[in-house]
């Protein structure tokens, strides 16, 4: 592009305000529950208070009394019509209703529907069920041990253990181990989270019997994927299936499932014949909706005298729940865990993972990063730390002596992944070079001398993001392709449509972006939409930051298409030939004639009013984008925290954020997904966590136990870029949305572990509450 | 989320609401805030048959200074705490409470009274009441009585109340001359239930010793304790660091705490002595004209 010539309105790299944000600010935004159809009914769920117990009895008449309760579904209504159970995305099954068992605490046990809310939780309340308590299973190591009850007795295994997965050289590996100079192995512990989005789920089904219609209105991250799940489990025809994914009020991850409401809500809607909407309260949210990490990790890594890794470990432990309803890939059930040797050239590298059932509700989704990113990042960034610890090295030193060089790329891990660009380094000292991280030494030393608690904490991450190549990539057998149509109207504005859906990040403007920026035309005349299968192209959703690597493609590819044909059309209407004419500058130019030029506006009138003798009418594009690779975004995150010696209570002090995702869109978006995913980030590192006593009860079951941060707590965020585009996307992007949750929890525990070093510390479990401090202050003598 | 159906009355007079409360025969709660009634509610942890809402009774807001006592009306909502410049210079302790409570949408909301009257070991205010020496005034069908705070605390959630009297007033002893207080939690999260919190009222004498000393803890018990023995190690004596942290010490066997999301016994403990120390120490500076 020349530097003269005016860029267009709102194309790439321009920091413009969101589209979307009109209508939210405003408190004008279309959620699932802001929809109302005319006789309209709504569904309430009973849910069980035990972890595992038999149902001995459902006593319906006292919900049926209550008045404006209409009917109440049971395991026994929908087990004659063969919808007890439906089959999860990872080949397992899961109970819609139970017809006998129950195997978590808040489980589904019966749906009320009633003409109004509160007479469905009056029913649900009167709805008496008689229980007899099963042995409880919990801790999924215990669930592997011979003589554990088993869970799942429907399952012609009779053990507690789901799968086994490995990958990498074991043999290799050992070898790398036996001959290491230095080992260090560490075992960490990710605790259960939960995504806890603003609005809950919810769903309103709708079966028109008169034309065999049925639309639902749900809250879901992949419309199009859900309706063939919907026409291949009930038979309906799929051109009657229609799946509405309204405004979102958050996803990250929790909105991929298929959750017994949702399915209740259209059996529902059978048997009455009504509209009905299920709409989720906050407990029922954080109790039952699907949940996120929960690994065992053991993990060593080998490395020689002067610091140079080697080879890496890992033996993990994942806690599924009753069954493994994962949202992975179908070829990946531990997902992308074996991004684990993150930033590092490891020669040698071996992860296995096997997966238990324990009496908890199912999930292992992927919050808020692209399948089990954020436990793998966690992993490696603590055991580098944990390595400079017992090397005596300065983290920061120890990672750039590492690092894959940026002339390695594309680079292959020890564990097959081929990272397409990355410049660790780079992302490394800018950081440091921020923060002041010399200065920063320097003071911690002072301050070691007076025996203040101060730590500094480096985080350098890798993502993999994008899923994914066909080759690789699918869900269900579907392919994780995604899609973009766009159209050009005839006065130069244009309408575009995605496979993808927003929950939040932004696209109505961001896509907006990449189109004015290959079509020449203001971002303000373009109007993005997604998420109504009746209209938009087909595509896998919004989850895994996967929609810039592939619909964000896809919207480039498809102008690219329309450039094609509008070049004719301007040749036409230049009367040259088209081979004389050149798209430059955001217009149509004829070849060394520059002043000679079209507007693509120009352009799209003639495609309705004067388009070339022989050539369709019309301007518009279709693209199925396949990535040829996944995009790999990384970064460098550096956080200073002070420790209260009395208390044990951590104040982070600063937390610098380099980011590099590649060609940036939207610089403002860009960093409000950064903002958001550091707070999400500090938040399992101090704060959340959901906990089950030995009798499977819930711990955190609501906001006043589940401890999301506030404001108060969230520190200011200091942000900047390096950029390194990706050499395969059309115009060097990278996912963004997921970096800064999967980067941020080991910057904050390496930085409080780098405060305790005195007391020899090397690892404290997330999150880390003041008390697990306060105990190591107590019980250990420093050497300051 | 959905509390069971109940009825909702909104009287216009201490009179009306007691009738009511009386007719309900302790099956009707009063309304204030909201912000602790209304979760219980939604959890169906409370069923209430009515709620009384005294939120429309005139001059039940009101923070003044009136003969021996400072004087707070039971609706005065913890915000307005915040904002007064009175207790800012003359009962910090109650500007350092509010501070600490939550955020601001809940403390525009949520009451004096209601803080006082809810009898969660969690809330604030109580231990500062309790260090203060204050009393609460109760309208029921008998008449207006008055309560020291002291003997209000029964059990969790269970206080000296009767279920058809209404809190009207909360009254603390008129602030003197070196005089000086403080308080202080610790939480997990903002607005989360205290790990542990300390109130502490010093007033000096002429010579500078302890003429009178309140302390009090939250969070590491059944209910906002009083710590007896903490005053007592003080009363009379010279309060150098030596002295304040001795006494602190003693609010380790004061506290009742259990183990909990909030923490195990032992970090409580300790933190109701730590937190006593510095809430102490903040209270002799402000007594000494600092702070
Ligand atoms: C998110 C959140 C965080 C919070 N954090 C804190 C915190 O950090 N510190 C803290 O101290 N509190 C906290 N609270 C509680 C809050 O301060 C409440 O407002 C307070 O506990 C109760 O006051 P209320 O006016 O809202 O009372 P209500 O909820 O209306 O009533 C509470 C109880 O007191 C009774 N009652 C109320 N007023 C009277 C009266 N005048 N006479 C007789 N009985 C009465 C009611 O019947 C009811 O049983 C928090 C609440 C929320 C929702």
């Amino acid at each position: 592009m020349s530097a003269d010539v005016p860029r267009v309105k709102g194309g790439l790299g321009q920091s413009i305000l969101r589209k979307e944000d009109q209508r939210f600010i405003r408190g004008k935004g279309n959620y699932v529950d802001d929809i109302k159809l005319p006789g309209m009914l709504y569904l309430d769920i009973a849910r069980s208070p035990y972890a595992h117990a038999k149902i001995t009895a459902i006593h319906t008449e006292n919900t049926l009394k209550v008045p404006g309760v209409l009917a109440v579904v049971t395991g026994k209504d929908l087990e004659a019509a063969g919808l007890a159970w439906m089959p999860t995305l990872m080949s397992d099954k899961q109970m819609v209703l139970p017809t006998d068992t129950v195997m978590y605490q808040a489980q589904e046990v019966a749906a009320v529907v009633a003409d109004s809310r509160y007479a469905a939780a009056d029913g649900v309340a009167a709805l008496e069920v008689d229980y007899d308590p099963l042995p409880v299973v919990v801790d999924p190591f215990k669930a592997l041990e011979p003589g554990a009850p088993v869970i799942r007795t429907d399952r012609k295994e009779k053990s507690n253990h789901i799968w086994h997965w490995e990958t990498g050289d074991r043999a290799g590996t050992d070898a790398a181990f036996d001959g290491a100079e230095v080992q260090v192995a560490q075992d960490l512990y990710i605790p259960r989270i939960h995504v806890s989005s603003m609005e809950t789920c919810g769903c309103i089904a709708h079966m028109d019997s008169v034309n065999g219609r049925f639309t639902i209105y749900m809250t879901t991250q992949a419309p199009h994927a859900i309706r063939t799940v919907i026409a291949l489990v009930t038979g309906l025809p799929e051109q009657n299936i229609r799946v509405v994914s309204p405004d979102i009020g958050g996803g990250f991850g929790g909105k991929v499932p298929v959750y017994p409401g949702y399915v209740l809500a259209a059996v529902a809607s059978i048997k009455t014949g009504h509209p009905v909407k299920w709409i989720e309260d906050r407990s029922e949210n954080l109790q039952a909706d699907s949940f996120a990490r929960d690994y065992h990790i053991h993990a060593e890594l080998a490395a020689s005298n002067d610091g140079k890794v080697a080879a890496l470990r890992v033996k993990t432990l994942a806690d599924h729940g009753y069954t493994d309803a994962a949202a992975n890939p179908s070829k990946f059930p531990a997902g992308l865990f074996h991004i684990i040797t993150g930033s590092y050239p490891f020669a040698k590298a071996f992860v296995e993972v096997d997966a238990a059932y324990t009496n908890k509700p199912p999930g292992g989704i992927a919050y808020r990063c692209s399948f089990r990113v954020t436990e793998a990042v966690y992993t490696i960034e603590r055991m580098m730390d944990i390595l400079a610890h017992r090397l005596k090295v300065d983290p920061a030193e120890l990672r750039l002596k590492n690092f894959i060089p940026p002339e390695a790329f594309p680079f292959t891990s020890a564990l097959g992944w081929t990272y397409d660009s990355g410049n660790y380094a780079g992302a490394l000292r800018k950081a440091m070079e921020i923060i002041d991280y010399a200065g920063l030494r320097r003071e911690q030393k002072e301050k070691r001398g007076r025996g203040e608690l101060m730590g500094i904490g480096i985080s350098s991450f890798t993502e993999i993001v994008g899923a994914g190549p066909s080759s690789t990539f699918d869900i269900l057998g579907i392919k994780m392709f995604d899609s973009a149509e766009v159209r050009i109207h005839p006065t130069g504005k244009v309408i575009a449509r995605f496979g993808t859906k927003s929950q939040g990040q932004g696209h109505e403007t961001t896509y907006a972006q990449i189109l004015a920026e290959e079509l020449g035309i203001p971002a303000d005349d373009i109007r993005v939409e997604e998420g109504d299968t009746d209209t938009a192209p087909y595509g896998l959703g919004t989850y895994a930051s996967r929609s810039t690597p592939t619909a964000g493609a896809a919207a480039s590819m498809a102008a690219r298409k329309i450039r094609d044909k509008a070049r004719r059309i301007a040749a036409h209407l230049l009367e040259v030939n088209p081979d004389d004419v050149e798209w430059k500058d955001y217009a149509f130019r004829v070849k060394g004639v520059p002043a000679k030029s079209k507007t693509m506006q120009e352009v799209a009138f003639a495609a309705y009013t004067n388009h070339p003798p022989g050539m369709e009418a019309g301007l518009e594009a279709v693209d199925y984008y396949d990535p040829p690779n996944m995009t790999y975004p990384f970064g460098s995150y550096i956080c200073v925290v002070d420790i209260d010696p009395e208390t044990g209570q951590v104040k982070v002090r600063r937390f610098v954020a380099v980011d590099d995702c590649g060609t940036i869109i939207n610089p403002m978006i860009v960093d409000g997904q950064i903002h958001g995913g550091l707070t999400m980030g500090l938040a399992p590192a101090l704060y959340e966590e959901i906990q089950y006593d030995e009798s499977g009860n819930i711990h955190g079951g609501t906001f006043m136990d589940y401890l999301v941060p506030t404001a108060i707590e969230t520190p200011h965020w200091e942000t900047a870029k390096t950029v390194t585009p990706s050499p395969h996307h059309p115009i060097g992007a990278k996912g963004v949305g997921e970096s800064a949750t999967v980067g941020a929890p080991p910057a904050v525990v390496n930085a409080i572990v780098d405060a305790l070093q005195p007391y020899g510390v090397e690892h404290i479990d997330i999150p880390v509450h003041p008390w697990k401090i306060w105990q190591i202050l107590h019980t250990r003598t420093p050497t300051f | 989320m959905i509390p069971p159906e109940f009825e909702y009355y909104a009287p216009h007079s201490v009179d009306e609401a007691v009738s009511l409360l009386r007719r309900f025969d302790g099956e009707a709660k009063v309304l204030a805030g909201g912000h602790s009634l209304i979760p219980l509610m939604k959890l169906r942890l409370a069923q209430p048959r009515a709620l009384v809402d005294i939120n429309r009774i005139p001059n039940l807001a009101y923070i003044r200074e009136e003969g021996g006592h400072l004087k707070i009306g039971a609706i005065t909502r913890t915000g307005e705490l915040l904002d007064s410049p009175l207790l800012r210079k003359s009962y910090p302790i109650l500007t350092d409470a509010a501070q600490e409570i939550a955020d601001p949408l809940v403390r525009n909301l949520g009451t004096v009274g209601g803080n006082v009257c809810h009898g969660d070991p969690g809330n604030d205010l109580p231990a500062c009441m309790l260090a203060l020496g204050a009393e609460v005034v109760a309208e029921g069908p008998k008449g207006p009585r008055t309560l020291a705070v002291s003997d209000f605390y029964r059990d969790t959630f269970v206080t000296a109340l009767e279920p058809t009297e209404i809190v009207v007033e909360v009254r603390i002893p008129k602030v003197r001359p070196h005089q000086g207080n403080a308080y202080h939690k610790i939480e997990k999260r903002a607005g989360d239930f205290a790990m542990a919190g300390a109130a502490a009222n010093l007033i000096l004498d002429g010579s500078g010793r302890v003429e009178s000393a309140g302390v009090a803890l939250t969070g590491v018990g059944p209910t906002a304790i009083l710590a007896r023995p903490v005053a007592g190690a003080l009363v009379g004596q010279a309060p150098d660091p030596s002295r304040l942290a001795h006494a602190a010490g003693l609010a380790e066997s004061v506290a009742e705490p259990s183990t909990d999301l909030r923490g195990p016994i032992e970090y409580k403990r300790a933190m109701a002595s730590v937190l006593t120390r510095r809430v102490l120490e903040r209270a002799l500076a402000r007594a000494k004209g600092g702070g």
